[in-house]
């Protein structure tokens, strides 16, 4: 009952990510990934964003060191998620806590925490709900991929499809800035990164961001 | 076999980030600085590479006629603003780049 509550909950946002899944596994082929290779990222990292950027940096064959700390940066906000959704699975054993916790991706997560907070009591099959939002997401987002990873190799290069992950990502951060220093951050980030293009391996993301962070901190809100 | 290096430790450090606060809950909390600066971790990475993607053609700062992405982009934006919508901000800013570069 909770199970199919939450995966249905979960379909509306699926119209919103397949899109993603598909442009990942074009942008996965044309930077050079191979298909398996491809496909298992959305299998074992399973983080839009973070899986954008790799093939970015796939592309330019950067250090692994650097591709994995740019993986790490891209998801620390789900350490924020972790905090706000903890509460609700303390009476959980831990292999539950251990399995949910793959599952706890920007979209699942928004689904599941604006239920348990609309609801007044939380019940002991409330870990349901979470489990198949979640579940509803990785399937949409496995197969999606798969369409992306088939598609890729037949879409010419005149469509400048890459401009995709531009376009997705003005899609998901545009709506998000709601205070100055969210903006600011906004604007650092996007001088810095365009002044440092030059550096190898796309390091002018990790001093982009760094030096945005840095900038906005002062007039954020405590 | 470096990719497979990639999402092995890629995969590992995505999963302990969600698993982190879920297993410490109780025990430790986020202290309030570094949430404050976790806040921003989105929007600087994710306009870092709007910029790049938008501003930049093969390494070198472009802003002339030449590059319609800029217009397109900016119209995607608007749209993004007023609809929230994914896909309808991807489909702007797609027909208007193929109209751009179609014009040009």
């Amino acid at each position: 009952m909770e199970f199919w509550q939450g995966f249905r909950a979960e379909l509306p946002l699926l119209i919103g990510v397949s899109p993603f899944g598909m442009i990942y596994g074009v942008l996965a082929l044309s930077a050079g990934m191979g298909a398996l290779p491809a496909q298992a990222m959305s299998a074992i990292v399973f983080a839009g964003s973070a899986q954008f950027i790799t093939t970015q940096l796939v592309a330019v064959n950067a250090p692994l060191f650097l591709t994995v700390l740019t993986i790490l940066v891209v998801n620390l906000r789900h350490a924020l998620y972790s905090a706000s959704i903890a509460p609700y699975l303390q009476r959980l054993r831990p292999i539950w806590k251990i399995g949910l916790a793959y599952l706890l991706t920007d979209e699942a997560f928004a689904v599941t925490i604006a239920e348990y907070q609309k609801r007044t009591e939380i019940g002991t099959q409330a870990h349901a709900f979470f489990l198949g939002a979640g579940l509803a997401l990785w399937g949409g987002w496995q197969a999606s991929t798969a369409v992306g990873v088939f598609l890729g190799a037949m879409i010419p290069q005149t469509w400048s499809l890459d401009f995709t992950l531009a376009l997705t990502f003005i899609a998901i951060v545009v709506p998000t800035l709601k205070d100055r220093a969210l903006i600011a951050a906004a604007m650092v980030a996007s001088v810095i990164a365009v002044l440092t293009i030059g550096l190898p391996y796309k390091l002018s993301l990790l001093a982009a961001a760094f030096c945005a962070i840095l900038a906005a901190y002062g007039i954020s809100e405590p | 076999m470096k990719i497979w290096w990639i999402l092995i430790l890629g995969g590992l450090a995505t999963y302990l980030t969600r698993l982190s606060m879920i297993l410490l809950f109780s025990r430790w909390e986020i202290p309030a600085w570094l949430r404050r600066a976790l806040r921003l971790v989105p929007a600087a990475v994710f306009s870092a590479i709007i910029a790049q993607e938008v501003l930049t053609q093969n390494g070198k700062l472009n802003l002339g006629m030449s590059n319609p992405r800029i217009l397109a982009a900016a119209l995607a934006t608007v749209v993004a603003w007023k609809t929230r919508s994914v896909l309808l901000t991807i489909l702007v800013g797609m027909v208007t780049l193929w109209v751009l570069q179609w014009a040009i």
